[in-house]
This record gives C-alpha cells, structure tokens and sequence, in this order.
C-alpha cells in the first residue's frame, strides 16, 4: 500500500456555507488527532468508522475554524483507505489554513483526482469506463454531456476511424510496392498521396479549429454584462436567468470577488460573470475600477453591453465602448417599448455590428439574442448534434500531433524522398489518431486518465 | 534393442541453414554437439531458389553474421553473382542478395561443419525425443540409438512427414526425393506439442543448353561488391560473375494455367497444408492477379558445374505434362528441357507460440526449435533462427539468462517476436514491411547494432569487437568534426556543385546541409572538405546516412522510446488471467495461451484489442499498488 497520506479541498474554492477539506491515508487519524480538539475531550483516533465530531481546528496553538470532522475508516471508505472530512465554514481563506494545517501535520496536497485514482487502485470502484466517469465529472451542460456521450458513442470516433483507415491503406500500399515491386507499381504514389494527405489535413484542421467550440461548449461561454447605471442590466440578467434555464449552479468564479451564473439556453450555455452585487447603481467601472474591469473583459468570451435606447448615448457610454473595443459584443437596446432616443446607427458609427433591440419589461428579443450567440460562437449551426468538437485537450493534442507528423509527410514528398520515408510519419499521424479512439494506447494510461479529474476529488 | 550411443551436451536435429547455424552456434561456445541430418550430401542444401538475401532477408544474412553466424560468411565465399537491391529507395530498403553455388554452398558448409571443434556431424535420422519431468533428456535414432543430452534443438526443416506432389503424383519424401522422417511428429505430439501442417513449392529446374538466351535480358551482378559478412573486404571476394536472365510469361502461359487450374492439387483439395502467401506458386499469381497480362521469370544459375537453371517466379504443382506446356510458353524457353520437375512439398510444423521468445518450449525445458519447423519459410529466416536457438541453448546450459533481440534491435528480433507471438497461418516470410523501425535496422549497420552482443555472448572474438570500436569511434569523430566544417561560396565549391549538377551557394554553407541535399552525399563532397581524414568506406556510409537522414532517424528513435516503454511493461509470469475483470473472452484465452512476457508483446497477439490492454495496464497497475 503507498504509504502517503493525501489532502485537498474538496469543495469549490469559494466563499460558501460549508468547505470540506479530504484527508485519506494511513496518517489520516494521526494527522486529524494533531489538528483537530474535539469538543468531547476524547481520542479522535479511538472513534468509531462513520461518527461525526464537533469541535475545533488548530494550527499549533492558533484555533482556525468550528468544525465538524467525519470518521470514516477503511476499507468501508471512499479510497478504501482511512479518510477523515472536516467540514468547516466555506471562507476561501479558512480552508487554505485547514489544508495547510494538515499539510503540516504530515500530509502531502494531493494530486489532481487523487483520491478517485486511490478508490479505484484499491479496487473501490470499477473504472472500466474511467473516462467517461471523468467526462461526467467535467460536463457543466446538456450539450457536453450529449458530446461526450457521442464521443464515446463514436460520431468524432467514426471520422478518425475512416481518417486512419485512409492512412493506414496508403502506408500499406507503399509497403506492398516495396515487397512486391512486380505487382504493385508505385509510379506517380507521390502525388496521388499528396492530394490524399492534404484532404485528411484539411478535415483534420476544422477538428482543431472547432476545438475551442468544444471548450465553449464545456465550459460555457464567458459572459460579461456592461451598461451604465440604470440601462436594464439586472432586469436582462434576471431575464435570461429566469427565461428557459436548464441549470443554474454558482461555481468558482475566476475572482474571489465574482460569481458565475451558470445558465443554459437552447442548449447553449453561459457563464454570465454577475460582478458580485453590482445592480442598479453600481456600475462595474465604478466599483472595481479600470484594471479589475478590463481583466475581467479581458477573460470574457462574450460581452452584452446594455444600452438604454430611451436615453441619448452619453460620456459613459464612450468610456464603455473604449473598454470593450475589439471584444465580441452583443449590444441590447433595452427598453425598446419607450420612445428611441438613439438608434442602430448610433452605435454602428461607434464600431458594434451586433445589435438587437430588447424589452426587459415586455419580454422581447431574446429569440434574436440567441440567434446572434448562436451565429457568433457555432456558425449559426443550431443543431451542434452532427457537429464534432473536440472537447478534450488530450484528443486536441493528438489530432494537432497529427497533423504535425502529416506536415512532415507534404515535406518529403517535396524533396523527392524515397517513398519508404513516407511511412514513419504516416504511421506516427496513425498512431497519434489512434489516441482518439483508443486504439492506440499510452503505456502512462493510469495516470492520464485520473490526471483530469479534478481536485480534490 | 536400445543401447547409449554416447553424452552431448547438445543434439541438434537436421543440418539445413537453421540446424548448421545452431550447431555451430553452441559448438562454438563450447558445448559439445552432435548434429544429425539424414543425408551427409544435404548438409546447408538449398532445395529451392539458389540465392541467398534479398529485400530484408538480407538484412537478415547481415545480422546473422553480425551476431558471429556463418551464413554471410559462407555465401561470400560461393557467390556467383552479387546484387543491392532497391537502390533507388531509401537505405533501410536496400537488401543484398546474391546467386549461389548451391553444391559449393553445400560443400563449404560442410568443411565448416566438420573441422569445428566439439562439433560431431552424424548421419542418422532422430525418431524420437526422451522428456523426463517435462526435461529433455535427450533423443533416439532410427537405429534405436539413445544420446543423452543437455539441450536439443528441432532444425527438421521440411521433412517431418514429408510429401512432394506435382498434379496427381505424389510421394512421400522431402525435398529432392531425400528420405522423409517420419517418426519424430508423433513423438513430439506425445508429449503435448501441437502440430500443424504447412506447404511451400518450388519451381523447374531446367537445361541450359535448351534455353535460348537471345530471348531473354541479361541481368548482370554489380560492379560494386558489398560482402555480406563485416569481415569481408570487397577485394577479398571479388571474382568474375555469372549472369542471370529476364523474360515473361505469356498470354498464352496463362491460357495453360487456367485451362488445368483443375488439376492442380492446391485447387482440387490434393493439398491440405497452407501455402505462403507471399511466395506464391505460378498458378497462385494467375489467380489473384487476372489483369496482370504478364509476370516476371527469372532463370538463375544453380551452380558453376551444372547446366541446371532455375525457374524463379513459376513455381508449381501442376502435373508434369502441364509443367511442359506452360514453361514452353515462355519467350526463351520453347524448346526447354525440364531436369526435375516443379513441386509442392507439404510437412509437419508447430505453431510457434508454444515458444518462448528463447525459442525454447514453454511446455519442455531444454527442448528449442528453430527454422521451417517453427513455421517460418526461407534459408535466411532458419538460419537467424537456428542461431538463436543454438546462442540460448548454449545459455541456458551455462546458467545464463537469453538472448532475446526486441523489435528495436534486429529484424531477427522482429522475425522472432512475431514467431512467438502472432499465431501464423502460412509459412512466415520476413519483409521490410514487418518491421516498425527498419530506418535504424538497415543492413548496413548490422554490426554496429549487434556485434557487441555477439562477443558478449562470445561469438564475436576480440579483435573484431576491437575493429567495431574503432570503427564506432570514426563515426563519431567525423559527424562531430562536420559540425564544424562550413564551405564558402568559392570558385572550386562552386565548380563541384555545378558538375554534381546541384544548385551553387549564394552565401557559406555549412557541409552538412550540403551532404542533406539529395544529389549529393559525403564522399562526393572530398575535394572541398580539405581537413577529412582517411576513412574506410563503411564508416564514411554510416556518417553520410546519420547526416543525411538525421531528421527520420531521430523520429524513429522517438517511435522506439515509446515501443520500449510498453516492452518494459512485464507481465508477471504467475498472472492468472481468469482473475483479471473486463477482459473478453477471447483475450483471455489468447492470453493464456501465449503468456507474453510484457504489455508490448501482449498488444500484439491478435485478438488481444487495445481495450484489453487497457484492462491489463490498469490491472498491473492495481496489483502494483497493492503488493
């Protein structure tokens, strides 16, 4: 059995009701005994498997946190090993302080999924479908969860399936002429495998070039509302909050400062950044000035900026439009049920393409506003269905480990090389692909696969 | 009446090209040996192509001879005519081949054979092995005959139960009408060993005098002579060549075949052995390539004193009379004389995964095997074989762990590996396209990759190991000495670009971008490179291809990384597959059948898929982490 003993935060690093932070190994007891005064003064070592107990969390003599701390001995636990929970007030910085804490008391930070490969190395959970188990984990919403099925499922399988097979049968012909130069000429294969090679390179590309869809798609869409005070963007957040929402969760945000939304309409999802408590009177520029707001634009993959179309465009809007320059935005004219003050053209001078007219009030233009995010991010291609993304950086990484090995194919057929140098960077494409669909298979699988599980878990 | 003949420490059985090779083998590390062949006047016999070599069985040839074999050193010593071939392609395609002079091959072989010290050549046919507690003991004659021995090695090429068949005719011998033996399969089979049933064929030989050259294209050997063994210079084997001739079959060559294609007993069931593939009969071709308008015959000399010729590319069963028909069809050959006839020749074999990649039997200790009875077709494939066999015989003998070459060092480890692993249907012919990293495996470099394995083992004597290192050493020194050479763009640069018909520098060049472009290469750049020292021509090769290629090189070295990491993945031997989850069913079995030694070898047999090496890797992984 390895003999260390693992920590982690498990919860999202937050500020929420409640932080677990992990502990499982052998030191586990030890450590909690070190940390850890319960409040009935006896060994917390001695407890019993699934107890929980009430008390206090020190750091040597600095008491950090009331707590809760759950026993859970091994075998019957989730790693099969010894796992103790202390569950504390969620501060972000509490929970570092409990962490750090256990670390000092003799445990190690664990590795990113470290405690489900521990479960599953110790035969607690069969992990046979592993990375499907991770996927689950991963996906945030109906679409990435319906693209990792189909991954496994086969639609990106098939295409490389019949990508390889294109490879697979020039590498054989070429081996073929060389075994049997009577019966198989080569002449001309060259070219031939050239126009092949540039073919798979170009359906190879669109794979990379929609990856970052499949990221959006994961990880939703970043989105950003700006607008001056009093443009409607509370009512256009509770808008899209309230209207169609598959899932809403609060995840970590990128700031300590910030939460997500997360929403998902038509299959689309969004991460609206809801700039804590920023509302009516609090303007974002405002309230966290220039630098917090441009780092926020900058992460954002969507911008909605608000404009109150029954008011005249005025400095603020200027500033705004300086901030969001070069941004993809989607500019809402809200209150479209008053009287215009200003129109489209207002803001097409000012450099805005998008433009839909809204009413917060009346309910009005939504439909429009999906329909450009849908144009923006997915080509206007409402039914990702047939569509494959690449959400997986592994896969990325293969597909682009390809196209590399293919490059180095175009390069020798440039230079006239015998045909036999072909196949060793065909058959590396070949075998970089292969990846994909698990055909090919890393020696280091173990450890790939829980590298992608998250902390803590 | 039985009676002890005497003590070996090693029986070999058949003196073909796998048995010579391993007799030598264990000879010369100082085993005593005793090798049996049924006939003294077959010993190294080539009963079929009278060549040696050709695309990567010399590769194989190189290896051997790398290893301390004597094949390589035999045929310099016989050739008739000597050919690179493939040399328009790339250099790990190029392949040596050359014509031999089968009864000097034979001849010379047997010399060898005979004044090898602790070798003792024996006529006599072995009708049985002796097992105790699944241990050799040794074996028995036909003459009832007991020798006792240490290790024996199965060399029995084609004559287990041998059978020659043309058409409707068929006899039970082994190749050339030599006596079949015919008692050994059953013996073997008692003790648990699986046989199978193989066939191969070999064409007509035909009178000289008879054929009309005039016909026909000449096909001369190459004016530059690359011997097959290192030790060999050129000049020291250099002599006059005999020419061997071109022509085609016909239209009508082809009417003949199809007209009695059922007569043939490879159609009409006659024959129940399977055939290779790749060294397919006349009539196989006939059938698998109906478009093909005609196909290459190639008549090769089979030797300095006879007018025998060989018929290369129309091997046939079909029955003697068809035999006349369709060889009459050849432009050259109308009025062509057969000496023997074209046959097929089925006999015993084993599936070879009853072998660890030791070549000895997983089931019988002491027992190895080697050559044709493995399954594998081919003198170049016995003898890599047969030296193996008698290198690990040897060892284990000693008390010392095998020589087992992987896929990365040889194309013997290729040959082998998949022997053992990949359950062959048909005689197994080595190609270039069977091995993954042929780019580090060329025959060109067949000492540097293995001639310090052969004088570990004790093969290979000092003062060639000592010639290796300095050869190894100039390699170095010059590609590091090219580092720092730069050629400018001077009159005399200029003028041997242009002649080389090469483009002219604008600017300096260093010279080894020069040596990459495909028009040139290291020694044509001499005359600008003034600083060069005297080196022998095969080192100047190896430097020329290490610049030229360097970029695919060091790209296959990085595809070697990654196969050896799963090769380093072992197996435990005491894994019991029944325990292991999720595997299919057909894996399992497959698995606990063969036993591979690593994750590697496992990810090879067929039916084993990727997703059951997952399973497997995630299983050792757990076991590891529990133990």
């Amino acid at each position: 059995m390895n003999t260390d003993t693992i920590a982690a935060i498990a919860t999202p690093m937050t500020n929420s009701g409640i932080g677990i932070i992990r502990i499982s190994g052998e030191e586990a007891l030890n450590i909690i005994a070190k940390i850890f005064k319960p409040k009935k003064k006896k060994d917390i070592r001695e407890a019993e498997t699934y107890t929980a107990h009430y008390g206090y969390v020190y750091d040597g003599d600095q008491m950090l946190d009331e707590c809760i701390v759950l026993i859970m001995k091994g075998p019957h636990s989730y790693t099969a090993e010894d796992v103790v929970e202390i569950d504390c007030h969620g501060g972000v910085v509490v929970m570092k302080k409990i962490l750090e804490a256990a670390v000092r008391a003799g445990a190690r930070p664990a590795d990113p999924g470290e405690f489900t490969k521990r479960a599953f190395l110790n035969g607690r959970i069969d992990l046979s479908k592993a990375e499907a188990v991770m996927d689950l984990i991963h996906s945030k919403n109906n679409f990435a969860l319906n693209s990792s099925l189909k991954q496994l499922q086969g639609v990106l399988g098939d295409k490389v399936v019949s990508i390889r097979k294109k490879i697979i049968h020039s590498v054989a012909f070429i081996e073929s002429a060389l075994d049997d130069p009577e019966h198989y000429s080569i002449d001309g294969f060259a070219d031939e495998l050239k126009e092949d090679i540039l073919d798979i390179m170009k359906e190879l590309k669109y794979f990379l070039d929609h990856a970052d869809n499949g990221r959006i798609l994961k990880e939703g869409i970043q989105t950003v509302i700006v607008g001056k005070p009093n443009a409607g963007k509370s009512s256009v957040l509770n808008l899209l909050l309230g209207e169609d929402r598959a899932i809403v969760t609060s995840i970590a945000g990128t700031t300590r400062d910030s939460l997500e939304e997360s929403i998902q309409i038509n299959g689309i999802p969004l991460n609206i950044v809801d700039t804590a408590g920023i509302r009516e009177t609090d303007d974002l520029v405002e309230r966290l000035g220039v630098d917090r707001a441009k780092s926020l634009l900058k992460k954002a993959d969507l911008i909605l900026y608000v404009v109150d179309s029954s008011v005249p465009l005025e400095a603020e809007d200027t500033q705004i439009s300086v901030l969001i320059h070069g941004k993809p935005t989607i500019v809402l004219m809200n209150k479209s049920d008053l009287k215009p003050a200003i129109d489209a053209e207002d803001l097409k001078i000012r450099g805005f393409e998008n433009i839909v007219q809204i009413s917060a009030k009346e309910k009005t233009g939504m439909k429009e506003l999906y329909g450009k995010i849908n144009r923006m991010f997915f080509n206007g291609k409402v039914s990702f269905n047939d569509e494959i993304y690449i959400t997986n950086v592994r896969h990325k990484n293969a597909v682009s480990n390809a196209l590399d090995s293919l490059n180095l194919v175009l390069n020798s057929i440039e230079k006239g090389m015998p045909e036999d140098f072909f196949s060793i960077d065909l058959l590396d494409a070949y075998e970089q692909l292969g990846f994909i669909i698990g055909e090919s298979v890393s020696e280091d699988l173990v450890n790939e696969i829980f590298s992608e599980f998250c902390m803590g878990k | 009446m039985k009676y002890i003949e005497e003590e070996y420490d090693v029986i070999v059985v058949g003196a073909g090209h796998a048995g010579c090779e391993a007799a030598l083998a264990c000879a010369r590390l100082g085993m005593e040996t005793i090798c049996f062949t049924v006939s003294m006047d077959s010993i190294a016999m080539m009963p079929c192509n009278p060549n040696i070599g050709g695309s990567s069985k010399g590769h194989l040839v190189r290896e051997v001879d790398a290893l301390g074999g004597e094949m390589g050193k035999n045929i310099d010593k016989t050739y008739l005519q000597s050919k690179m071939l493939n040399q328009s392609k790339g250099p790990a395609v190029h392949s040596l081949r050359a014509q031999a002079d089968k009864k000097m091959y034979s001849m010379e072989m047997t010399k060898v054979m005979e004044n090898t010290p602790h070798l003792t050549v024996r006529q006599g046919e072995i009708t049985e092995i002796l097992v105790e507690d699944g241990k050799i003991v040794g074996a028995k004659t036909y003459s009832n005959a007991i020798y006792h021995a240490k290790a024996v090695i199965l060399t029995t090429g084609t004559y287990l139960k041998a059978r020659c068949i043309y058409g409707d005719v068929s006899r039970n011998t082994g190749p050339n009408e030599l006596q079949a033996a015919n008692y050994l399969t059953d013996s073997l089979k008692s003790y648990g060993i699986s046989m199978r049933r193989f066939k191969t064929g070999t064409p007509a030989r035909i009178d000289r005098n008879t054929i009309d050259f005039e016909k026909m294209e000449e096909q001369f050997g190459d004016k530059k002579i690359v011997p097959f063994s290192f030790t060999n210079r050129e000049e020291d084997i250099k002599r006059e060549q005999i020419s061997c001739w071109l022509t085609y079959t016909t239209e009508e060559t082809h009417q003949i075949i199809r007209d009695n294609i059922s007569r043939s007993p490879l159609f009409s069931g006659a024959i129940e052995g399977t055939g290779p593939r790749y060294c397919p009969s006349i009539e196989d071709k006939i059938v698998k390539f109906p478009d093909k308008k005609r196909h290459q015959v190639f008549i090769e000399p089979e030797g300095e004193y006879t007018s025998e010729m060989y018929v290369g590319g129309m091997s046939s069963s079909l029955p003697e009379d068809v035999q006349y028909a369709m060889y009459h069809s050849v432009p050259g050959l109308e009025h062509a004389k057969i000496i023997r006839n074209a046959y097929a020749i089925e006999y015993d074999c084993i599936d070879a995964t009853q072998l660890k990649p030791s070549l000895e039997f997983k089931k019988i200790s002491g027992l190895f095997s080697a050559g044709q009875f493995n399954g594998s077709s081919g003198y170049e494939e016995a003898a890599a074989q047969g030296l193996m066999a008698g290198m690990n015989a040897a060892r284990m003998i000693q008390g010392k762990e095998a020589v087992v070459l992987d896929r990365s060092q040889a194309y013997i480890g290729v040959l082998i590996d998949d022997l053992v692993t990949k359950e062959t249907f048909e005689p197994y012919r080595m190609m270039t396209s069977r091995a993954e990293y042929r780019l580090l495996l060329r025959q060109d470099n067949a000492d540097l990759r293995l001639t310090k394995i052969g004088h570990e083992v004790g093969l290979i004597d000092d003062e060639r190991y000592e010639s290796l290192l300095k050869k190894e050493r100039q390699i170095k020194e010059e590609e590091e000495r090219l580092d720092h050479v730069n050629i400018g763009a001077n009159k005399e640069v200029q003028k041997l670009l242009e002649s080389m018909g090469s483009t002219t520098l604008k600017s300096g060049a260093s010279i080894k971008e020069l040596i990459r472009r495909p028009e040139l290469n290291y020694t044509a750049l001499a005359p600008i490179d003034p600083e060069r020292p005297v080196l022998a021509m095969d080192v100047q090769e190896q430097v020329n291809i290490n610049i030229k290629y360097e970029g695919y090189i060091r790209r296959q070295m990085s595809q070697v990384k990654q196969f050896k990491k799963m090769e380093k993945k072992r197996i435990p031997e005491e894994i019991d597959y029944e325990d292991v989850g999720s595997l299919r069913i057909e894996a399992r079995q497959k698995l606990s059948k063969i036993r591979p030694a690593s994750i590697g070898q496992a990810s090879r047999i067929s039916g084993v898929s990727p997703a059951d090496i997952s399973v497997l890797l995630i299983y050792l992984e757990q076991m590891r982490y529990r133990r």
